[in-house]
């Protein structure tokens, strides 16, 4: 078995749009290893969503992917036969959490009517084509919803099951997202930015939560998020995208101590630390219709040359587990 | 700090909402801001802190007069402000301005940047055009923009840059104080470290007062002088920024403390012990708001409510157990 559970081999996406054609993913590569959780991090508009839904095959229609391959598990998810697809590995050998769990419900229907809704089709009980849902699967079905309900700490799973959204409070909401991105007992979790939207109390127990569940049941979380300490929490590996490019791939450790592109410590710089001045990165992320040419970060980059406009850097390591795509990375092997 | 010197002073201020039921009966209140006494010395940054729904951008737009208080008194510069109509309000505002949490969306869409700016000078003077557009131009250099901005529209710039819009706007008027609501909120970091510095720039340069309210602990301590900490509609500690972080009283600051991450620092996720969610605001429990998640809750918690009182170093905390 390759110890590779994903593995991301060139992929380029564009979008057409009515102002021209959009390259949101330039050549990104990216590999996920069995029961790892990795951070996709960035600032806003890097990518880092368009990756997630590209892995998931959920991208909008005006989007066209190219390159080597996508592998889940040697299987390559861009020749896939669509109807396969959408029954064994969408929602259920990979699953999704959203960002935002007040829109993710819809309002008029019970918690438990849309978590027996998912697994009706997406239980792993299920076998193939299998379109009814017969009681005995039923009822094993609620027994590991109320197992999971319990798991996440949700209090009285029972009478859970009988409320409508609204009456859930956003920590709660997402603490079902997260039960029910486990339901399906996926082997990968791809989890988008799940904590923005709560309060810092409440996202310290839902990440905690998070990486105990992967941890436990050995499931590969790739998680994006915008916020570095987030990242920090609980990742074991963090790739750093910026307009659309992969700039850097490091383990945890490393990558805190020893940034070694440019943007990564320069963002690093951007925190707000206890006494440290506060240093931004002047100048703002590119249009992507209009997107810098080869290493895309070149106009903002205090370091860049006339080799980085020119030719796009090669992926080159700089440390055990540690590469880079830069022409003159901050720390060499 | 002398009472002389407070420019903005709240004394027990209240702001409730009615609710009402599906029958137009009024069900209940909301006790938004439920007594809250603090005071703003002239030039000073102070920092309002606390999770969502804890009242801190209802204190900031009841001091800004988009609610009235309930209860209470505001005094700005020596004046209570509370109870004038928006009319008697109108030269109050212009010296107390308050900065939406995206400034972008307060900007018309169909208005170029320049006439969007120059809008404030015609609602509260009756300068010349000329002298309106100098002092345009003169606020947009002061905020970082080139000229050339005039002529855009605000879909045509950036985030960071309809923010640095946002903020001209409000310094266009010459305010002695403004409520920053959130100025951070929704901003890369990369960026929101250049405008929290134009921040501090303008400080310097307009000689201004903020008060500047957010959820991220770690944008308040590098901003602010003095902090509060809120929770459920009153502040459970007030102090020295650089002392509440460094030893904070209330069960409620170091819980809260304790959740941020700090990249490359420890990690909060593996000894995060503050359980459960912050109880529904129109239902407070009894006694201490913070008793039914506080780790040292004790029977006295639920019948007696914690005054905000004074300790030995002159932090202010409300709790029985702080010293």
């Amino acid at each position: 078995m390759h110890p590779d559970l994903l593995s991301v081999r060139n992929i380029s996406v564009s979008f057409s749009t009515e102002g021209g054609t959009a390259r949101v993913l330039d050549d990104v590569s990216l590999s996920l290893r069995r029961g790892e959780i990795m951070g996709l991090v960035g600032e806003s508009g890097c990518g880092k969503t368009t990756l997630a839904r590209t892995i998931l095959g959920a991208l909008p229609p005006n989007a066209r992917t190219t390159g080597t391959a996508i592998l889940f598990d040697g299987l390559d998810l861009l020749t896939i036969d669509p109807g396969d697809a959408a029954d064994e590995i969408r929602g259920r050998a990979i699953t999704f959490v959203p960002q935002d769990p007040f829109s993710a419900f819809n309002p008029l229907f019970t918690v438990g009517d849309q978590i027996f809704e998912l697994l009706r089709w997406k239980s792993p009980d299920r076998r193939k084509f299998e379109t009814g849902y017969s009681r005995a699967r039923r009822r094993t079905d609620r027994e590991r919803a109320l197992t999971l309900l319990r798991r996440v700490q949700l209090p009285d799973p029972e009478r859970m099951l009988r409320k409508y959204p609204h009456e859930l409070s956003g920590g709660q909401r997402q603490r079902l997202m997260i039960a029910m991105a486990l339901l399906p007992e996926p082997r990968l979790v791809i989890a988008d930015e799940p904590t923005t939207a709560l309060d810092v109390t409440i996202q310290a127990q839902i990440l905690m939560l998070l990486r105990q569940l992967a941890v436990e049941r050995g499931v590969s979380v790739l998680l994006t998020t915008h916020d570095l300490g987030t990242a920090w929490e609980i990742c074991d590996r963090v790739t750093v995208m910026y307009a659309g490019q992969v700039m850097e791939t490091a383990p945890i450790d490393a990558f805190f101590r020893a940034p070694a592109v440019p943007y990564t410590r320069l963002l690093l710089d951007s925190l707000p630390s206890g006494d440290a001045p506060l240093r931004g990165i002047p100048g703002d992320v590119p249009s992507l219709l209009a997107a810098p040419s080869a290493c895309r970060f070149h106009p903002r980059c205090p370091w860049a040359s006339d080799i980085c406009r020119s030719t796009r850097p090669p992926v080159s390591a700089c440390g055990p587990e540690h590469e880079v795509r830069c022409h003159h990375p901050l720390v060499t092997a | 700090m002398s009472e002389a010197a407070a420019i903005l002073e709240l004394r027990d201020v209240h702001t409730h909402f009615p609710i009402y039921n599906a029958w137009g009966r009024r069900a209940g209140w909301l006790r938004a801001v439920d007594g809250l006494s603090v005071s703003i010395a002239r030039g000073e940054i102070l920092g309002i802190v606390g999770e969502s729904g804890c009242g801190k951008t209802t204190i900031g737009k009841t001091i800004a007069g988009i609610h009235k208080p309930t209860a209470g008194s505001i005094l700005f510069e020596g004046q209570d402000i509370g109870p004038l109509s928006p009319r008697e309000g109108r030269d109050t505002r212009k010296r107390l301005q308050y900065c939406y949490q995206d400034p972008g969306a307060s900007l018309d869409p169909h208005w170029r940047i320049g006439r969007s700016l120059a809008e404030p000078l015609l609602i509260h003077t009756d300068i010349p055009r000329s002298e309106r557009r100098d002092r345009v131009r003169e606020v947009l250099a002061a905020v970082g923009l080139p000229e050339g901005h005039l002529d855009l529209y605000p879909h045509e710039i950036s985030g960071g840059q309809q923010r640095r819009v946002g903020l001209a706007r409000i310094l266009m008027v010459q305010p002695s104080t403004v409520v920053l609501d959130e100025p951070t909120s929704g901003l890369d970091v990369s960026v929101q470290a250049i405008v929290l510095r134009l921040f501090l720039d303008l400080r310097e340069r307009f000689g201004l007062t903020y008060l500047f309210i957010s959820h991220d602990l770690a944008v308040v301590r590098l901003m602010s002088q003095r902090i509060a900490v809120m929770y459920l509609g009153k502040i459970v500690e007030l102090g020295a920024t650089e002392q509440v972080f460094s030893a904070p009283r209330h069960p409620y600051t170091r819980s809260l403390l304790a959740a941020v991450p700090i990249a490359g620092g420890r990690r909060v996720t593996r000894d995060f012990v503050l359980e459960g969610e912050p109880p529904d605001p129109t239902n407070k429990p009894s006694g201490c708001a913070f008793r039914t998640r506080c780790p040292c809750a004790e029977a006295r918690c639920a019948t007696e409510e914690p005054p905000l009182r004074t300790l030995a170093d002159g932090i202010q905390a409300a709790c029985h157990f702080a010293g």
